[in-house]
């Protein structure tokens, strides 16, 4: 075993060249493979059996996933409002119902959405089981009469914007100069980081949505303009989408024969993750597609593991008859490229693991930016281990073209000169 | 005892005509333990295919190539590799170094396939032909000389019985040609091995007691194509 270690040893140093752009293609190959799982996974994971605090949306009538999208995961626009009174007839009649928050949505700051809530969302919800939103020190949840915001840690970033600052929302979910409202919030808080899509909202008093310049209430049907300081009638109030905490699944069950299949004016999206489970089902065929690119650039870094040392076979036929001559078996020759070829894809599978943080280092920052979700290059995946593993095999396969022709080379022919 | 015995050994190849032509046909041949033997004979003569034969490369059509009783010609290509890594030491015209490896390497690697890999005895072996600061040269960092000498070594390292030295002086200028001679013999000798030299330089074979013409003892030779 040795000698064969030094004869492999040994050729990749005097192919360094045209080696190392075989580990450069594995590399990539290995690296593309495995981010292409693990995001998958990641994302599947994160959107559909993550912990989303909340188990069920209720919103205006239409698609349960366009609710789902712009109220959990702030992607979207929002698919209508449902009257005020549906929200607190949720929170108050139906003992089932844990928690319910109302959102409000509709304005945003630099593309950052503006989220109207009540305080409720710092103090009683919980995003993942036994966690709050935390508010970074020298911050505090936004007061309900006062035109404050609490940003999320991606906001902070993107905008700059920290404790103290003022800033104008701006009309619509998408950022246009030319719509900005003429009330200036001040940031009263800034929330510590969760790795949820909470990160990318700006959370202001639900009043304050009812209250911007521009917005029209219809809660009641008819058009209502809310001025600056006088209270508005519950009746005419109305909300975007009203979060729901429920004690057990069955509540969910009770509240979808009621709303869904019994009511007319509103959707409830229950349970979350499945309403997302469709979503990446129907889109199933997209990760195939990666799949099978994945697979083919392995396929084709395999072939070119076997074209580079398949080229050598020719002027290293003198090598191989020396080894024959000194006593090496054919076998020898024969592992000695086979173990090249696995070392090849060994080597290129570690470097694999570089390409694959990179990939997941851009990946996991644009995933982040648009929709809060944190991928984790650290997070054990199957992929993880079964790509280098499978390269490995595959490289060693690869070689077992190049190792035919190794074995078969004649020794006394290619010992030359003959006297 | 022999150290090796040949007997109605022939060996032919097939022309690019198609026609059978016979290399080697040797009726007999014999070598006692730590004999140095030089035969004469012209390119072309069959001598390398005979060497080959010898040392388990090819196979013979025909007869016997017995080792220490043991015949060579009736192993299997694996047996015959395993008895040449083990028994034999080869030097070659043109010295046959691989080129990416350093002296040392080349001298330590044909001990991997035998008896196992001895550095302080490759080390000692090369010490002894004057390559003791050139251990990590790689071949091509080496003079004509120094790589023959390399070869020798490794040729030596296996502790074999039988050393094959196929015009082993042929690359040299005749000063380094008798200096390499007298270190194969010296270290044959040292060592106990036999030698089975051939060359067509009159400068070497004079340097030894006998020599034997290998024209009469291969009747398959017509002055044509050869090994």
């Amino acid at each position: 075993m040795r000698g064969i270690l030094l004869i492999v040893r040994r050729s990749l140093r005097q192919h360094l060249f045209s080696t190392t752009i075989t580990v450069l293609s594995i590399a990539l190959a290995s690296g593309l493979t495995m981010s292409v799982f693990s995001i998958q996974s990641q994302s599947r994971e994160a959107f559909t059996g993550g912990d989303l605090g909340f188990d069920a949306v209720v919103g205006a009538r239409g698609s349960q996933l366009q609710l789902v999208l712009n109220t959990v995961f702030h992607l979207e626009t929002s698919p209508g409002n449902i009257p005020w009174t549906l929200y607190t007839e949720l929170r108050d009649k139906y003992p089932g119902v844990e928690l319910a928050i109302p959102y409000a949505t509709g304005d945003n700051y630099m593309g950052n959405r503006i989220v109207g809530s009540t305080p409720e969302i710092f103090t009683k919800f919980e995003y993942k089981k036994g966690r709050k939103y935390a508010i970074l020190e020298g911050g505090r949840p936004f007061d309900e009469g006062y035109a404050e915001a609490v940003i999320g840690s991606v906001v902070s970033e993107q905008t700059g914007l920290k404790l103290g600052d003022t800033f104008n929302p701006f009309h619509g979910i998408y950022f246009d100069p030319n719509a900005r409202h003429p009330e200036e919030y001040t940031v009263v808080g800034i929330m510590d980081t969760t790795n949820t899509p909470s990160d990318r909202v700006i959370w202001i008093p639900i009043e304050g949505i009812f209250r911007m310049t521009g917005h029209v209430l219809r809660g009641t049907g008819e058009q209502f303009t809310a001025d600056a300081v006088a209270a508005i009638p519950d009746a005419h109030k109305e909300v975007s989408a009203v979060m729901l905490k429920l004690k057990s699944p069955q509540v969910g069950w009770q509240l979808d024969q009621m709303i869904n299949k019994q009511g007319k004016v509103a959707t409830l999206a229950h349970p979350i993750g499945t309403v997302m489970l469709d979503l990446f089902n129907k889109v199933g065929w997209v990760n195939r597609i990666l799949e099978l690119v994945a697979y083919l650039v392995v396929f084709v870094s395999a072939a070119a593991i076997t074209a580079s040392i398949y080229n050598t076979i020719n002027e290293r036929k003198r090598e191989f008859a020396i080894l024959r001559a000194l006593g090496a078996r054919r076998r020898t020759v024969f592992s000695a490229i086979v173990v090249e070829s696995a070392c090849i894809a060994a080597l290129g599978s570690l470097c694999g693991f570089v390409c694959y943080g990179a990939i997941l280092l851009v990946a996991a920052q644009v995933v982040r930016q648009q929709t809060g979700v944190v991928l984790n290059a650290t997070t054990l995946h199957p992929s993880l281990y079964l790509t280098p593993l499978g390269m490995v095999l595959l490289g060693a396969l690869s070689g077992v073209i190049p190792a035919i022709r190794a074995y078969s080379t004649d020794v006394a022919e290619n010992l030359a000169p003959h006297s | 005892m022999n150290l090796l015995e040949i007997e109605q050994l022939r060996k032919g190849f097939r022309a690019p005509t198609g026609e059978q032509t016979l290399i080697v046909d040797i009726p007999a041949f014999t070598m006692t333990p730590g004999q140095h033997v030089a035969l004469r004979g012209a390119s072309g003569s069959g001598k390398t295919t005979f060497l080959n034969l010898i040392a388990g490369i090819l196979k013979p059509d025909q007869g016997q190539i017995r080792l220490e009783g043991r015949d060579i010609a009736a192993l299997s290509e694996s047996q015959r590799d395993s008895i040449r890594a083990n028994s034999f030491g080869y030097v070659f015209q043109t010295f046959n170094l691989l080129q990416g490896y350093t002296a040392l390497e080349n001298v330590t690697l044909g001990m991997m396939f035998g008896k196992g890999s001895d550095r302080a005895y490759a080390e000692q072996l090369l010490h002894k032909v004057g390559l003791a600061d050139r251990m990590h040269y790689r071949p091509r960092q080496l003079s004509v000389g120094q790589q023959q000498r390399v070869a020798v070594a490794r040729a030596l390292a296996n502790h074999p019985k039988l050393v094959l030295a196929d015009e082993p002086t042929g690359n040299l200028d005749p000063v380094h040609a008798r200096e390499a001679l007298r270190l194969i013999r010296e270290i044959c000798a040292e060592s106990g091995a036999a030698l089975l030299l051939v060359s067509h330089d009159e400068g070497v074979l004079e340097q030894f007691d006998s020599c034997t013409d290998f024209l009469g003892l291969n009747r398959a030779f017509t002055g044509g194509a050869g090994g």
